[in-house]
């Protein structure tokens, strides 16, 4: 009784999606999830026995009474319109979002302390998280669990786009997968593959979600939500015509996680129907195919938890080989990208672009914009404009800055026509810092973290709103709540800006001038004070003293 | 213009006047213009000297708030003076009446503990009459002893039995034969030595106070043993995090249940609750996989098992400390107990002491850092089982042995009664009333120690480094330290154990926020030629004038007194 009571509490699934690309790129997701069905925040009872969910966020999660945590740690910028939506989008940098219970009363000390704890336990800078870089987005940002919570008070957003990712950063993301890496899929990840990828994105997302077996009683789901822990690392590799699995990782898989419930590698062949485009090997008769993204798409699929999957060899070693090129990639229907015009070092205009590819339709879109309070924006000259004309935002949220306290936040709800570009600009005016608040290199710039583009984009094909159906993780990550559309964020490229930058040595340059320039005034005013003035002999002209020599020689008196 | 400069107002102008005009007047001022130039640079020199130097001094200096020194460093010599409340109650039939007409009496005995560490033979014959005898009897607060006196020739012990301890705070002691003749004080005195024992057992000994002190004062005459223990046992803190965890090498043939939260419920969470007042507990626990221990057992054909020998232990932890993490959301010492089970292909695996012999208990533990138990679980199934195998733990079992480890970690030592005691079992909470007060004077020693430790290495520090800012909250912590340290030691010296300990906590507690209080850190230490760099583009040039023309003038002054001596002469 006891055994299957707490074998059925919690569960471990993992997956790998390897998409080839025609330009003989690949990209690979990870997916690792654990789903505990306990619940953190209730009063009282301490939950303090771990199995297969990690203790240390266990606890970060009922100290600081924490309903959703996102985090991601993203080395190089996700190249939208060349290689695709991806399946969970990430910024550059760190990014961090978290829902706190609304028991909570203190919010910014509670918030303030998990990102310490959560630095101590990613190994990452997330202490630099301050007031100064973290917003509460009115709209952006909902919650992607269970409970629809609006009281944007609860939520926290920061991004530290400046933050490197590298294996240390790695080594406690996979320790808290229950085995480690030393089994299943995350055998794969070896950082010195990883990390030389053009992309790699590495994500927790903690949400409290229904469970599978009771998912329409709703009542019962609001008593008891399971905990859902994702785990994802999203890499972009590339290579030449032909790849496989120990080309890419340099590890082939032997076995599934042992405490997996499902273990399974899905390789995207829709783009090769008769096998003309590429050849896969080893071959597999499961085929599955799952809507993502708002397409349909056909997956081979190699179950790790069968025995035969090993074949011979008892090793996994999938392998690709291109044969033809050619196929267009399906564009993306939406798309952002971001700069900084203007020249000089005073002011300077910050363009979003927002291009919505859909042949005919419109469909509105929610942009985020978190500013440092060192540019300071000029809210009056904001200009939407589309298809060169003033697009009215229908909602318009924007909290100033304070100096050296919070940040600007403006969000604002864009309709997009079909087929067409919106541009959003904004003047701003760069500020002076004080000399202690410049980075350690600030001729390098500063840097402002990605705009948010958050949509329901108009789906092709019907999304399946069906949860009790056993989905593929990639595709059931974001609940899809009807079937015409299907929710995307895109993250737009970071910005770099220049601030009026001091020459640092010139503290001590004006220190050693006015100082200078005080002491010979002293001096000179001294002097007059203190001089005495005595009567001299004026000493004779030099003609005269030379008349004198030559007088002296002829015995004349002297002049005088 | 042309007043004649000889009053001071007039003598500022002259900066002002061209020099041609002054040679004129240079024949007939020549002593007063020497005059005000020497006026004018000692009145200089005493503005940069009465202004200048006070308001660089004040406008440089660092924030200092007031702290207690001499207080503190009367910490450092400190004198504890504990007090142990004991009632003496004669039981019927042991005095006569002339004597129990003197109560009520109170006695003081003041005394040395010079205790003599023998090792005794426990007696296991609980006389449960006289355990209920004593349940009955009425509840004595928090650090005192009750003594019962029974009469020599009463049967309630048994024939060898000269003292028996409850599980309460509770003793019964059997009278060594009174004298009729004898008055109370007497038959006091007479009782002394034996009363004694009972509070060395029940309360604490030289050596308990000693080894609570450790970290204060130089350990000289300690026998080893309490010296192990003391090093064995946790220091003192105001909250621990126990954690269990299963390690799980091999879970392909293992799939392992254990039903902690029932075993804890039942066995560790009695204990807790009797250790409240110490400090807050809270225990949690997990399961590793794939965790290995970092040596590799080496294969035994004599017993045909795997053997890891003692010298190897310390190996061990390592590897798997790096796999259990720390508690992120405290920062309360970590205890750690682990249960491995070892990989089917390890199994058996078995522990050997030094001398070469297997452990019973198949357990380890490292001082100050947790246990660890080897679970072997080959027997349980057979080759043919099909993989991988539940396997349901025996908690009890386990529990057993960490419920021993956690006991030594958190100091609850063996006692060693002297020959005719017999103590009682402490029954399901794991922990006499007794054994908790021993616990609870140790402690507030202990805290008392650090505390005031901690307070006056701070105030030496803060001594030694001028540059340091002492803010107010700081100063606040320290004086709030010691003023609860004084408290401590007072309700010591009255004998109120629980406040006793309640102060020292808050002692600790705020000394340690005072020494790791981050303000101390951002001292601003500029380097001496940093300051000295930019003080000199000012201070040369200016100083330089004045300490010129103040030596010409003391050479002046010099010339002009030999001059007159020279007159005179």
């Amino acid at each position: 009784m006891g055994i299957t009571a707490a074998a059925a509490r919690d569960e471990f699934q993992e997956e790998l999606v390897i998409r080839p690309l025609h330009s003989g790129d690949i990209y690979a997701s990870f997916q690792f999830r654990t789903l505990w069905d306990t619940d953190f925040l209730q009063e009282g009872q301490k939950v303090s026995h771990y199995r297969l969910f990690p203790k240390s966020l266990g606890q970060v999660l009922s100290k600081f009474s924490v309903r959703e945590l996102h985090i991601s740690f993203t080395q190089g910028f996700w190249r939208t319109m060349q290689w695709g939506q991806p399946f969970i989008p990430s910024p550059p940098g760190a990014e961090l979002w978290v829902w706190f219970h609304d028991t909570v009363s203190d919010v910014d000390g509670n918030w303030k302390e998990l990102t310490n704890v959560l630095s101590g336990i990613f190994c990452a800078s997330l202490n630099f998280i301050d007031l100064t870089n973290t917003v509460q987005p009115s709209a952006s940002f909902k919650p992607l669990g269970l409970g629809n919570a609006t009281d944007h008070r609860f939520l926290r957003y920061a991004t530290l786009p400046r933050e490197i990712v590298c294996t240390e950063n790695l080594t406690p993301w996979k320790k808290l997968l229950p085995c480690g890496s030393k089994a299943g899929l995350a055998v794969l990840l070896k950082s010195e593959k990883l990390f030389h990828s053009s992309f790699h994105s590495q994500a927790v997302h903690i949400r409290p979600v229904c469970q599978h077996k009771n998912g329409l009683d709703f009542a019962k789901i609001l008593d008891a939500p399971s905990f859902c822990i994702h785990l994802c690392i999203n890499c972009y590799l590339h290579l030449f015509t032909e790849w496989s699995l120990f080309k890419m990782f340099s590890r082939t898989l032997t076995e599934a996680c042992p405490l997996a419930t499902s273990s399974k590698v899905y390789v995207d062949i829709t783009d090769n129907p008769e096998g003309e485009l590429f050849e896969l090997s080893p071959a597999t008769p499961l085929l599955s195919q799952a809507v993502v993204l708002g397409d349909r798409r056909t997956y081979s699929v190699f179950d790790l938890t069968r025995a035969e999957t090993f074949g011979q060899l008892r090793s996994l070693n999938l392998l690709l080989r291109w044969k033809g090129d050619g196929g267009e990639m399906l564009r993306p229907l939406l798309h952002a990208e971001r700069y900084v015009a203007g020249f000089g070092l005073q002011t300077g205009e910050i363009h979003t672009v927002i291009y919505n590819n859909h042949p005919y339709r419109a469909f509105p879109v929610l942009l985020m914009d978190s500013v440092p309070w060192y540019l300071q924006l000029y809210i009056h000259t904001l200009t939407v404009t589309s298809k060169s004309r003033d697009n009215k935002p229908s909602y318009i949220h924007y909290q100033p800055a304070k100096d050296r306290h919070r940040p600007h936040l403006l969000e604002m709800l864009i309709q997009l026509p079909p087929h067409s570009m919106t541009e959003v600009t904004v003047q701003f005016e760069r500020a002076l810092l004080k000399w202690t608040e410049y980075t350690p290199d600030p001729n390098h710039g500063f840097y402002v973290g990605s705009s948010v583009v958050s949509a329901l984009v108009p789906s092709m094909v019907a999304m399946s709103t069906n949860f009790t159906q056993d989905q593929p993780l990639f595709s059931s990550f974001v609940p899809v709540k009807e079937e015409s559309s299907y929710f995307v964020r895109v993250y737009t490229e970071p910005l770099l800006v220049n601030l009026p930058t001091p020459d640092f040595s010139m503290p001590y340059n004006v220190i050693c001038l006015t100082c200078t320039v005080v002491a010979v005034g002293y001096g000179s005013f001294y002097n007059l004070l203190t001089r005495t003035f005595q009567v001299d002999e004026p000493s004779l002209p030099l003609a005269k003293r030379l008349a004198n020599l030559i007088r002296r020689i002829r015995g004349v008196p002297l002049l005088t | 213009m042309d007043n004649s400069p000889k009053t001071e107002n007039s003598l500022t102008i002259y900066p002002f006047v061209v020099p041609n005009l002054l040679i004129s007047y240079c024949c007939i001022l020549v002593m007063p213009e020497k005059q005000r130039g020497r006026y004018a640079a000692l009145a200089i020199a005493a503005v940069v000297i009465v202004v200048g130097i006070p308001l660089w001094w004040k406008t440089t200096e660092t924030y200092r708030a007031w702290l207690p020194f001499s207080e503190i460093s009367e910490l450092d010599s400190l004198q504890l003076q504990l007090s142990v409340d004991i009632e003496v109650v004669f039981s019927r039939g042991t005095l006569t009446p002339e004597q129990q007409k003197k109560f009520p009496l109170s006695h003081v005995n003041e005394k040395e503990h010079q205790v003599d560490v023998s090792i005794p033979e426990l007696l296991t014959s609980p006389s449960t009459e006289a355990d209920l005898s004593l349940h009955m009897l009425s509840e004595s607060s928090c650090g005192s002893v009750v003594v019962y006196v029974i009469p020599e020739s009463s049967t309630l012990l048994p024939e060898d039995v000269k003292v028996y301890v409850g599980q309460r705070r509770t003793a019964l002691l059997r009278s060594p034969p009174f004298k009729t003749s004898w008055n109370l004080k007497e038959v006091l005195s007479n009782l002394d030595v034996e009363v004694e024992q009972v509070v060395s057992t029940m309360s604490f000994g030289h050596q308990d106070i000693v080894a609570a002190l450790s970290n204060r004062v130089r350990m000289t005459k300690v026998t080893k043993e309490s010296m192990a223990d003391s090093m064995r046992a946790i220091k003192s803190s105001p909250g621990y995090e126990i954690t269990f965890s299963l390690l799980n090498p091999d879970p392909k043939s293992h799939s392992l249940h254990w039903d902690i939260e029932g075993a804890v419920q039942s066995y560790i969470q009695p204990l807790l609750n009797k250790l409240a007042p110490i400090a807050n507990f809270s225990v949690d626990s997990q399961i590793l996989y794939y965790a290995v221990l970092g040596v590799n057992p080496r294969f035994d054909n004599s017993v045909s098992a795997y053997t890891l020998s003692a010298d190897s232990l310390s190996h061990v932890i390592n590897p798997v400390e790096a796999r259990l993490g720390s508690n992120a959301a405290s920062s309360n010492p970590v205890l750690n107990f682990l249960l491995y089970v070892p990989d089917a292909h390890h199994s058996p695996l078995f522990i050997r002491d030094h001398s070469k012999r297997k452990v019973p208990s198949n357990a380890f533990h490292s001082p100050r850092w947790g246990g660890i138990m080897v679970y072997n679980v080959n027997e349980m199934y057979g080759p043919e089982a099909e993989r991988p195998v539940d396997i349901n733990i025996n908690m009890a079992k386990v529990m057993g042995v960490f419920l021993a480890q956690l006991r030594l970690m958190l100091g609850v030592q063996h006692t060693h009664p002297p020959t005719g005691f017999v103590l009682q079992s402490p029954g399901s909470a794991g922990l006499a009333d007794w054994e908790l007060d021993r616990l609870l004077w140790s402690r507030s020693v202990e805290n008392i120690a650090t505390a005031s430790t901690t307070i006056t290495s701070l105030a030496q520090l803060l001594d030694q480094i001028g540059n340091i800012v002492i803010n107010d909250n700081i100063a606040q912590q320290v004086s709030s330290a010691v003023t609860s340290l004084q408290s401590a030691v007072a309700e010591l010296e009255a004998g109120n154990l629980a406040f006793a300990l309640q102060y020292s906590r808050e002692a600790i507690l705020a000394s340690e926020r005072a020494f790791f209080d981050p303000s101390l850190l951002h001292l601003l230490y500029f380097p001496d030629d940093q300051k000295f760099a930019i003080y000199i583009p000012l201070f040369l040039p200016m100083c330089v004038p004045i300490v010129l023309s103040l030596l010409k003038i003391v050479s002046e002054a010099k010339k002009r007194r030999a001059d007159k001596q020279a007159k005179s002469d």
